[in-house]
């Protein structure tokens, strides 16, 4: 894990429907290389925070946004602001898997075509390394051009995460990614997750807080849209520093 | 959740374009109004609304046109037909929710269709060829027989049995609309909750009493909603009633009487008119029917409407 | 005791009734195609599909004439009232989603789905036939596609809506405009409800005689064109059944037998596809 700062919130608050306030004034560093994790109870606002990062949350009418996100130095809540080209430098991989009605090389070859990837070669090639830095190329090689819905749910989750990684981004947001998966292949996204870290940034929510403490190297603890406690994982699960954060970790609320 | 798009020209054109899809049919209901309105005017201004609709007398001849009559057939064949459907649509509705057993559903489901998707000619074929010839040899001449001594019944079944007649129409135009009632009375009675009904069987209800006490009342919303939407449906209904009404513009008060419906004079007249007044008044019958319709399914959509709000609470 | 025989059996009188009604339908259903089929066979030959009416008289004519000329008013309806349906079908399933305008567009289609259709052919007379001075093919095709329209735009509205949201945020996320989202993504998920929503509307207006009658009319010619009255399966069976000659009656039988067949497959087809792929 380095110590530079990928993407940080700065003073972040967050608004819906006009007045309802649902972030307070977080403030967030992000390191690169390193797997965040935010956790906390259901309706804390860990989710709401992610979705600030890619701006998901411009898709929806009445919301808005006061203090900064910085991407390296780059204020990226600011208007206006090339969206399109952010969500390809900033991808989402979300809580049930989310294939396309396609085939397994069309739904990861669909961001490339976005991005205007014309030539057959270059894609094949970009889709080959993407399923290989998914960990799903050896069990789909054969199969390329079949329906992605026969891929089980732990490949399909994996079959995301390769079309997420085919625009190369710099960050990838993980929204309770193994929470719809069996033991089985929960263990093997969060062993894929720890390769990716070597060359992404990852920010993982998650309401197990097992998960949190196995694989990620810091976390944030929220509550009631206020960022209670941020610190090293081990820190966070051992020692905390706040009382809060102490009581959650241990059970004594969920 | 409506989504917010940033304007891009990609989106700007293919909302633009959408959007003008979907208002066409506001189009299609605001052009047909305003052309009828636009070709009765020459009727209306000669008749009025008021006269035109209480006037029976409809004669091409001396240019007297009043909507009466077809107004009074459009409805006594839609209230027979809807008289002797509705027992039986309720009874499918019935019969496929509560007592058919898993493997029967589905194909009496089809059967139901099959039966919605046959086209209203076919229906008119059958009716003039097949049920004609039977009433008028077997079924009407034993009804009058049955209901000759009983005073004011026996009106109903006055006159020479012919086959071609209310009756006939009434009941070829019941059995068009039962698959359409009994699919809206089904889907109303798959509302109920699966939790509600086994309350009811948990104190000891017999089938039928769950039924009668529980699923009706609680679809009775979309249940009514069905039959008024079968209703505004059936007074459209043209060709399946063409062939055996006969088109006689008079107020009847026998079953076994010819008459005429607005939508089986269109048919029959409307390529005959050759004065503008007479074209004109077809037209203000088309006008008329229009609204009638259109009234009749609003208010059947909003209760169906009503009903399905009720069950996502 | 006695109150609780009483309710056994009233119920099972009830349920016997209700088992009756579909017995009932049933029987009814059975009794028309069995009918149809049995008086349309008899007149069903090679030369029914090969040749034009014959004058009266002469043995040997058919319909062809009618069956081209229906072909081509369907053709043309579906290829004008479909892209419109799928297009107005989107608007409310997507840009316009929850919103007020689309509740209301939605209510006014299923109006407009049940509205009599030979209000529709007296207003397309107004629009198309009169201006022009006669009945014409092209009329007939815009009367069966107004009534197609509004059909195909609810049954898209509908499945597009089954598409799950997820799936458009997920290409959201990847940096997709909303255009291509639906195009691409939304419109792949969809399609075989889509499809299916079409092969019925198809069925529904193949069957319609009464937005013919005073807009393509019916030639008892072979005709290709459009712009001259066109001659129609439904519109000749009313012609020939209302006839006095039985050759006539027996092949208006012989076409509504073709037509209820057509109609019928291209049914079961669609809920078969819809079974299959909505398992």
């Amino acid at each position: 894990m380095s110590e530079t700062i990928e993407i940080e919130a700065k003073d972040l608050n967050f608004y819906y429907s006009g007045n309802i306030h649902v972030l307070k004034k977080i403030n967030l560093p992000v390191y690169k290389n390193a797997v965040t994790a935010l956790i906390g109870p259901s309706g804390c606002g860990k989710t709401t925070l992610l979705r600030c990062f890619n701006r998901m949350h411009d898709l929806y009418p009445k919301h808005r946004y006061e203090g900064e996100v910085l991407l390296r130095n780059e204020n990226i809540l600011k208007n206006p602001m090339d969206i399109i080209n952010l969500r390809s430098r900033i991808g989402m991989v979300f809580q049930k898997p989310t294939p396309f009605p396609m085939s397994i090389f069309d739904n990861i070859a669909y961001g490339l075509k976005l991005q205007g990837v014309k030539k057959m070669a270059d894609r094949t090639e970009l889709v080959e390394m993407a399923l290989q830095h998914a960990h799903l190329w050896a069990e789909v090689k054969d199969k390329l051009h079949t329906s992605a819905y026969e891929l089980s749910g732990g490949q399909q989750q994996r079959l995301v995460i390769a079309r997420a990684l085919a625009v190369n981004p710099d960050i990838l947001l993980f929204d309770e990614p193994t929470s719809a998966l069996d033991p089985l292949s929960t263990a093997k996204i969060e062993e894929l997750l720890e390769a990716l870290k070597k060359k992404i940034t990852i920010i993982i929510v998650t309401h197990n807080m097992q998960q949190a403490a196995r694989m990620s190297d810091c976390t944030g603890f929220l509550m009631l849209g206020e960022l209670i406690e941020f610190d090293r994982t081990e820190k966070i699960f051992t020692a905390p520093a706040v009382k809060l954060t102490e009581d959650y970790v241990t059970g004594r609320f969920g | 959740m409506a989504v917010t798009f940033k304007k891009n020209p990609g989106d700007i054109i293919f909302s633009s374009i959408t959007a003008i899809a979907a208002c066409m049919v506001v189009f299609f209901i605001i052009g047909i109004l305003f052309v009828l309105i636009k070709e009765s005017s020459l009727a209306r201004e000669k008749f009025g609304i008021i006269q035109f609709l209480t006037t029976t007398e409809w004669n091409p001849v001396t240019e007297n046109f009043g909507a009466l009559t077809t107004i009074y057939g459009t409805f006594v064949t839609t209230v027979l037909s809807l008289v002797m459907a509705i027992p039986v649509a309720l009874g499918i509705a019935i019969f496929v929710t509560e007592i058919a057993p898993n493997f029967l559903k589905g194909p009496i489901g089809i059967a139901i269709e099959l039966l919605a998707a046959i086209p209203s000619i076919i229906y008119g074929m059958w009716g003039l060829f097949t049920l004609s010839p039977l009433m008028r040899n077997y079924i009407e001449p034993f009804l009058q027989k049955a209901t000759a001594d009983v005073p004011l019944i026996n009106v109903l079944f006055h006159g020479t049995p012919m086959g071609i007649d209310i009756l006939t129409a009434s009941i070829i135009l019941s059995i068009m609309i039962i698959p359409f009632t009994a699919s809206i009375a089904r889907d109303s009675f798959n509302l109920t909750p699966a939790l509600v009904k086994e309350s009811a069987y948990a104190l000891g209800a017999t089938k039928w009493e769950v039924v009668k006490n529980v699923v009706i009342p609680y679809s009775k919303l979309g249940v009514f909603g069905g039959i008024l939407f079968s209703m505004g449906r059936a007074i459209g209904e043209t060709m399946a009633v063409a062939f055996v009404l006969g088109n006689n513009h008079k107020i009847f008060t026998s079953f076994f009487d010819t008459a005429a419906t607005i939508t089986v004079t269109l048919a029959n007249e409307f390529t005959e008119a050759d004065k503008d007044v007479y074209l004109s008044s077809l037209f203000y019958l088309a006008l008329v029917l229009f609204i009638m319709s259109f009234i009749f399914l609003a208010i059947a959509k909003l209760f169906l409407l009503k009903a399905e709000r009720r069950h996502s609470r | 005791m006695k109150r609780e025989q009483i309710r056994k059996i009233e119920g099972f009188i009830a349920l016997t009734l209700s088992t009756i009604s579909a017995l009932l339908g049933l029987f009814w259903l059975v009794f028309i195609l069995g009918d149809v089929l049995v008086h349309g066979m008899e007149a069903l030959n090679l030369t029914f599909f090969t040749n034009d009416p014959a004058p009266l008289g002469v043995v040997g004519g058919g319909l062809r004439n009618a069956f081209v000329g229906q072909l081509m008013i369907t053709l043309f309806a579906t290829l004008i009232g479909v892209p419109i349906g799928v297009l107005g079908g989107t608007f409310l399933a997507e840009y316009a989603r929850g919103r007020t305008i689309a509740k209301i567009i939605s209510i006014l289609s299923d109006i407009m789905v049940s509205v009599p259709s030979i209000v529709i052919g007296t207003f397309i007379y107004a629009i198309l036939v009169k201006p022009i001075g006669h009945f014409n093919g092209w009329a007939g095709a815009v009367a069966l596609s107004i009534i197609m329209i509004p059909v195909v735009l609810r049954t898209t509205e509908d499945m597009l809506a089954l598409v799950p949201w997820e799936l458009r945020e997920a290409a959201f996320a990847l940096g997709a405009p909303y255009y291509k989202v639906i195009i691409q993504v939304v419109y792949r998920g969809a399609a075989t409800g889509i499809l299916t929503g079409i092969l019925l509307s198809i069925a529904r207006v193949a069957g319609e005689t009464a937005p013919l009658l005073f807009t393509s009319f019916n030639n008892s010619f072979f005709s290709l064109n459009m712009n001259q009255p066109m001659s129609s399966l439904t519109a000749t069976i009313f012609q020939y059944a209302m006839g006095p000659y039985q050759i006539w009656h027996a092949q208006a039988w012989a076409a509504s037998l073709v037509i209820t067949v057509f109609i019928l497959v291209l049914t079961i087809l669609g809920r078969l596809i819809i079974k299959w792929r909505y398992k």
